[in-house]
């Protein structure tokens, strides 16, 4: 076993498994990581099953003491800065923390969230069979605190694996993001329509695990307000009276009764939530079919990149 | 006649009607139904609302044609639909924040509140907003009300809110903009794994009055 005591950690940092499926008609969005595939590369360096958890970091970052035994880790994600006493790395590494040791995560160059993984089993509440938290509930695995233990079981240094791993071109910020029309894009007038698609769009810093808030031209609704609450997806653009749009994000609530003009393509939700406020964001529309080829590809490039012969 | 929404890369959403109606729901809950006895491979899940079934799939595996042709075959068959499921749920009126403010605003007494309260005959729409806010239709007209103009925080689970023609019992401590009438022992929440969540959409609800002794003294 080994125990690791949390020194700091900032807002919306949380353990996280792949996602809490198939509750969505009781009002419980599947949760886990905003970068699904930063989070499925991180644990794969170890081989951890699906369901195993990892620790979600934010721009706030994260202390961990090491106050008995040792672990290898991986941190896979955004561009993150990763310190064990006075030595410094980037995220997309793997290395190994022993006692009396300390481990700073906090935010680099670019991104917006990365992924603490260990060749262990990292324990975690859970909450209907997953560990992935719910932040606004903080049901499930829960959000790190300061003096808070987190504790390894089998926890195995694994010096082969250690040194950095490829950050591959798609895991990077995504600025161009793929969306189909709908589903009640008729509420919206034909200009409005025009300037999403054509019109630059910037993340506020209304941004958490629930979605992010943008700040472009307006898309007022026309005759919309009194629409019967609809169910809603992580990726929806949901527009409110004030014609702002917000991206709908892992802990989204399921259902709402403003209109959504257009929902993201799944593929593109990983490098989209890796941008930061106040960057820049442009809509590709795009058919439906195109849409279910993009995720073909995005998953036939992960498999790829997954497998690669080390 | 249903429409068939395509999103994004991985859901279609069904559509029985632009407007709340008893027609519409029941439609919704019969596909919901026939769906969950014959899934199609890549099925993920579906969600239940108002007058719409957002069906959620695998891309990987299935396409939006080939799912909304799998639920056009369901739509076309006869359905039976699964009959619902009546909870009986005490609710203590004493010490309720807004039932004051409630009585004034409708013109009514507050033991009129409550009749009126009790009287409704509600039924789960669909759950939202929060896990395990189960959306219940019904409330009578004589106290239905808009929300407050600024949500109240940190409202504890188990209390009783109405707003609109909607009625819901708190589940988590979670801000809230509606009226707070009552609170109830019953939890939605049940916090037993092998039913999570006390009514599933469609469950009919029956309230009854029980005083604030009879509160404390229920488990």
């Amino acid at each position: 076993m080994t125990r690791l005591r949390v020194a700091f950690a900032g807002p919306h940092v949380t353990f996280q498994d792949s996602g809490r499926l198939g509750r969505m008609r009781y009002g419980v969005p599947a949760s886990g990581p905003m970068d699904r595939k930063a989070f499925a590369i991180a644990q794969s360096v170890f081989g951890n099953p699906p369901d195993a958890a990892a620790i979600e970091v934010s721009l706030g970052g994260l202390s961990l003491d090491c106050v008995e035994g040792q672990v290898t880790f991986a941190v896979v994600g955004g561009g993150f800065i990763v310190q064990i006493g006075s030595r410094r790395m980037g995220a997309w590494t793997v290395h190994t923390l022993h006692q009396g040791e300390r481990l700073v995560i906090r935010p680099g160059p670019w991104g917006s969230w990365t992924y603490l993984a260990f060749a262990g089993h990292l324990m975690a509440p859970q909450w209907l069979g997953s560990s992935a938290t719910h932040g606004p509930s903080g049901l499930g695995g829960g959000t790190l605190v300061a003096w808070q233990e987190v504790i390894v079981q089998d926890a195995r240094v694994e010096h082969t694996l250690e040194g950095s791993i490829p950050c591959p071109i798609w895991a990077r910020p995504r600025p161009v993001i793929h969306a189909v029309l709908g589903p009640q894009d008729r509420f919206f007038s034909a200009d409005s329509l025009e300037d999403l698609a054509t019109q630059p769009f910037y993340l506020t810093n209304s941004y958490d695990r629930m979605g992010v808030r943008l700040r472009g031209p307006s898309l007022t609704p026309e005759g919309a307000l009194s629409i019967p609450s609809e169910p809603i997806l992580r990726g929806s653009v949901q527009v409110a009276g004030d014609g702002l749009a917000t991206v709908m994000l892992a802990d989204h609530g399921t259902t709402g009764g403003y209109p959504k003009i257009a929902t993201v393509v799944s593929d593109d939700l990983d490098g989209f939530v890796q941008l930061r406020p106040n960057d820049a964001v442009r809509f590709k529309l795009v058919s439906a079919p195109q849409a279910v080829a993009l995720a073909r590809a995005g998953d036939k490039a992960l498999r790829t990149y997954l497998n690669r012969p080390r | 006649m249903a429409l068939y929404r395509p999103i994004a890369d991985h859901a279609v959403l069904v559509e029985f009607g632009t407007a709340i109606s008893d027609a519409a729901h029941a439609q919704v809950l019969a596909l919901d139904q026939a769906l969950t006895a014959n899934p199609f491979a890549g099925f993920r899940e579906a969600t239940p609302a108002f007058v719409n079934l957002l069906v959620d799939f695998d891309p990987i595996m299935t396409d939006h044609a080939e799912v909304e042709a799998h639920l056009r075959l369901l739509a076309d068959q006869p359905l039976t639909p699964r009959t619902p499921v009546t909870w009986q749920v005490p609710v203590c009126y004493e010490n309720a924040p807004d039932l004051d403010e409630v009585a004034r605003r409708t013109g009514l007494s507050t033991d009129a509140v409550i009749a009126a309260h009790l009287a409704g005959d509600y039924r789960v729409f669909l759950y939202g907003f929060a896990p395990g806010y189960a959306y219940m239709g019904g409330l009578p007209e004589a106290i239905k009300l808009d929300r407050k103009t600024t949500p109240v925080r940190g409202v504890p689970a188990g209390q009783i809110i109405i707003a609109g023609t909607m009625c819901l019992i708190t589940t988590l401590v979670m801000p809230t903009g509606w009226w707070i009438i009552g609170r109830t022992p019953t939890r939605v929440l049940t916090g037993d794994e092998a039913r999570p969540f006390l009514f599933d959409v469609g469950d009919h609800i029956q309230f009854h009055r029980v005083s604030q002794a009879e509160f404390e003294a229920l488990p």
